[in-house]
């Protein structure tokens, strides 16, 4: 299947960096530390599954993190100042982000304009929106946030599998069966693979912009409202540059950055390799966090490379031979 | 069906199509006719509106008059897509397939076989199967297309086109990059396809080819219409010239004698120069004072030729010399730095650089020359461009106007003054008078004679054959991409250059089918 192969090679980083953990460091390999790791990311789960998306169709979405921290205080303010349920203020956040995502697609569709400028634009926007709102963190003490954090399915070995640990493992299944089983996804693929080909071919290229950024600020609106249970609180700082982790999972996790390959389980495990950085330099105590950065930056390097690589490989017409065939 | 075929009426009717992009009437007045079940070779030479008769028909361009009919329907369409679903599809020299999506995708593309929102991946692929084996395929159809060699491509992308219901096929280039066992599976498809009552259009610059697939010819010449013929009753020097122009008037101008050629001095000469499958290994002598005229049809070998006399590609056999010394040729650093110049047929895309003014379109080339570390003052600069701007009577008469807003003819002028403001000993023009109105191109026509006797060596390549002979000195003629004339003096007239073209390409058939 296409994108396999940068996939199995993600995988085996993720598989061979964890032993190499566990060795070190056995504790690691345990459903307590999993549980945590997928707690601890699981908005970079959700928000870079709609990346996926965005980048396969030959975009970019650099409001997501933005879009994030908007979204926080955006909650937080609505439950704890303007007395909104909660309940009624994630459905006013997540129409208010699908509307702001569509309108962004339209944009760069309408305008003709490149995505990096207009989610750019985006990006400001909806920064300097929640600061507008408020510049000061906002606690948020309703009871279904308490609820909800306490939530969690035992695994064996005393793990907890947290209530957003789950939404991200159940939206990043949702995602690659959406990308891979559906006209939708296919139509996704086709956008990165030519813009143009793609609109002879039949595909509303533009409907599908509108749609693609839309999913993704939804997802970045999600991942707010996860966030927001993590943090317990609205913060107009949260989520900053977020999106540039978000790229760096997508592109570890085997997405031609160009568009027209990838997929959405490669993301995810580009998350847990991310993950699992933090979780070591967590366990080793002496290394400061932003080891995780220059892990990160080393591995981005390492996978441009590869797909380099593999892509000069692909451009090579190796079916010659396939042309007898006929 | 209530619009079933009549099948007097024509398929496919085009009456009296006319488009211009600004200045340039790229078509005039354009009829084509195409019946079911015939394949209808469309003709002409780069520039003869072929492209752009597709896409108005197609609905890729909006056309500026003119009615297009399928099966007695008027139809309008504003896109391809609209084209297609009036049953038109258009199948590019570049295949236009997504690589990385799989066969059967490709094939099923916004019109999967669904359930429950579900795409139904194996159904799709057994039809995909079926669908390829109806035209002798059997491939892997979960393959990404790009894997697939471009002949496979461009079945599958007739596939696709055919299954969409089309009507009318029209097939731009579509054997540009195939071999020859591939060519002919393509017309064995097209053959069966034209069997079942569709309408094939066949663009193609390779004559064998139209003589052995196509029905009927329609030829088109600077954007407008020829004539359309039976091909079994058009000799091939009748088409030749249909495509070239037939203007066999009295143009000839005084031109020098043998004798006086021999005379000159070699400016530059080249032996044995060529490159494997790219043109066959020429001789040529380029002297001073001298225009050097590149005749032959479309593909025959021209703009490569210049190519590698500029060293924009490179050689792989034979010796350059300057002045009588070797020299290597091998970038157009190298062609610079030996004085040559090279304006390139695609002004738009290779010459010139639209957002830039006249001034500094002008320098760029002899700053190119003398390097970034010795900057042309802007006083050099604005004394450089008011010369030239004079000389070439550029219009209008500003040299800080952005080129792209100048007309053709004064973009062409643009480009030569930046070649001449090398002070170059050698210029290649690459179709010089394309698309440039006709004052214009008288104009360029005195400019090169001026040029020519100003001591500057010139190569040009026309597709103007009574243009060549009015400013050519000597005249290379081309054929499948090798030199196989040079005429000269006397010698030299559009009769002679057909003949030695037709010559030629009737030989190669008959080597083709023995």
């Amino acid at each position: 299947m296409r994108g396999l192969p940068p996939v199995l090679i993600t995988a085996i980083v993720l598989v061979a960096g964890f032993a190499a953990c566990a060795m070190q460091f056995p504790n690691i390999a345990s459903t307590r530390v999993v549980g945590n790791l997928l707690t601890d990311n699981a908005f970079l789960g959700i928000v870079a599954t709609g990346m996926t998306f965005v980048i396969i169709s030959g975009g970019i979405d650099l409001s997501v993190g933005s879009v994030i921290g908007f979204t926080t205080v955006f909650v937080a303010l609505a439950i704890e100042r303007w007395g909104v349920p909660p309940l009624v203020a994630f459905v006013a956040i997540l129409v208010l982000s699908a509307a702001f995502g569509a309108a962004m697609g339209a944009v760069i569709h309408v305008f003709d304009l490149p995505p990096f400028i207009v989610t750019l634009a985006g990006m400001f926007l909806a920064r300097g929106a929640s600061f507008l709102l408020s510049t000061e963190s906002v606690p948020i003490t309703a009871p279904v946030y308490s609820t909800v954090s306490d939530f969690a399915l035992r695994m064996p070995g005393g793990g907890r599998l947290t209530a957003i640990a789950i939404i991200m493992l159940v939206i990043v299944i949702g995602g690659a069966l959406l990308l891979h089983l559906t006209r939708f996804g296919a139509n996704v693929y086709a956008l990165g693979g030519s813009r143009a080909t793609a609109s002879l071919m039949g595909v509303a290229v533009g409907k599908m912009t509108v749609k693609i950024y839309m999913l993704s600020s939804l997802l970045a609106g999600i991942a707010g409202i996860v966030f927001s249970f993590y943090t317990s609180a609205g913060y107009s700082l949260s989520a900053v540059g977020v999106e540039l982790d978000t790229i760096a999972a997508v592109v570890i996790g085997g997405t031609l950055l160009t568009g027209g390959q990838g997929s959405v389980i490669g993301t995810f495990l580009g998350v847990l390799i991310q993950g699992m950085i933090q979780t070591y330099i967590n366990f080793d105590g002496t290394l400061s966090s932003w080891w995780t950065k220059i892990a990160t930056g080393v591995l981005l390097f390492a996978f441009i490379a590869l797909q380099q690589g593999l892509v000069a490989l692909a451009r090579r017409p190796a079916a010659k031979n396939a042309g007898a065939a006929i | 069906m209530q619009n079933s075929l009549d099948p007097a009426a024509p398929l496919l009717e085009v009456r009296g199509i006319s488009k211009s992009f600004g200045a340039v009437h790229a078509l005039r007045e354009v009829d084509f006719t195409l019946r079911a079940g015939e394949i209808h070779a469309l003709l002409g030479e780069n520039g003869a509106g072929k492209s752009t008769l597709i896409k108005v028909v197609t609905g890729v361009f909006p056309r500026d008059t003119g009615i297009v009919r399928i099966g007695g329907e008027e139809i309008a369409p504003r896109s391809a897509k609209a084209a297609l679903a009036a049953g038109i599809a258009t199948v590019y020299q570049e295949v236009n397939l997504l690589p990385n999506l799989s066969v059967a995708q490709n094939l099923f593309l916004d019109r999967q076989p669904m359930r429950f929102g579900i795409v139904r991946e194996g159904e799709m692929r057994r039809r995909a199967k079926a669908l390829l084996a109806d035209f002798g395929l059997d491939i892997d159809v979960a393959t990404p297309l790009g894997n697939y060699s471009v002949a496979i491509q461009h079945v599958t992308a007739i596939a696709r086109a055919v299954d969409l219901s089309a009507r009318v096929l029209i097939l731009d280039e579509p054997t540009a990059s195939l071999d020859r066992h591939e060519v002919e599976i393509l017309f064995r498809i097209m053959r069966q396809l034209a069997k079942r009552g569709i309408g094939i259009v066949f663009v193609s610059h390779f004559l064998d080819q139209v003589y052995e697939i196509s029905d009927r010819i329609t030829v088109l010449r600077n954007g407008g219409l020829v004539g359309e013929r039976e091909t079994a009753s058009l000799p091939r020097l009748e088409l030749i010239r249909m495509m070239l122009g037939r203007e066999l008037a009295g143009t000839t101008s005084p031109r020098a004698s043998a004798g006086e050629h021999q005379a000159r001095e070699v400016c530059a000469s080249f032996e044995n120069f060529g490159k494997a499958g790219y043109v066959a290994p020429f001789n040529l002598e380029l002297r001073h004072g001298e225009v050097v005229g590149l005749a032959g049809l479309l593909g025959s070998g021209r703009t490569e030729t210049a190519r590698l006399v500029f060293g924009a590609e490179r050689a792989d056999c034979g010796q350059a010399r300057v002045e009588g010394a070797p020299v290597r040729l091998h970038s157009p650093r190298d062609g610079v730095r030996h004085g040559f110049g090279y304006c390139p047929e695609e002004r738009k895309t290779e010459g010139i650089v639209a957002e830039l003014s006249v001034r500094e379109n002008i320098v760029l080339a002899l700053q190119a020359k003398r390097g970034l570390h010795r900057p042309l003052s802007r006083r050099e600069q604005d004394e450089i461009a008011r010369r030239y701007v004079k000389m070439l009577d550029i219009r209008p008469a500003d040299p800080e106007r952005p080129v792209g807003l100048l007309s053709g003819g004064n973009q062409q002028k643009v480009l030569l003054a930046r070649w001449l403001a090398t002070a170059p000993r050698l210029l290649v023009l690459d179709e010089p008078t394309r698309g440039i109105d006709v004052g214009a191109h008288a104009e360029i026509i005195r400019l090169i004679r001026e040029l020519c006797d100003d001591g500057l060596a010139l190569l040009v390549i026309s597709s103007e054959l009574d243009e060549i002979v009015t400013y050519s000195d000597r005249v290379v003629v081309l054929r499948d991409r090798a030199h196989i004339e040079e005429l000269e003096g006397e010698a030299i007239d559009v009769g002679s250059i057909l003949a030695a073209i037709a010559a030629d390409s009737v030989a190669v058939a008959l080597e083709a089918h023995t």
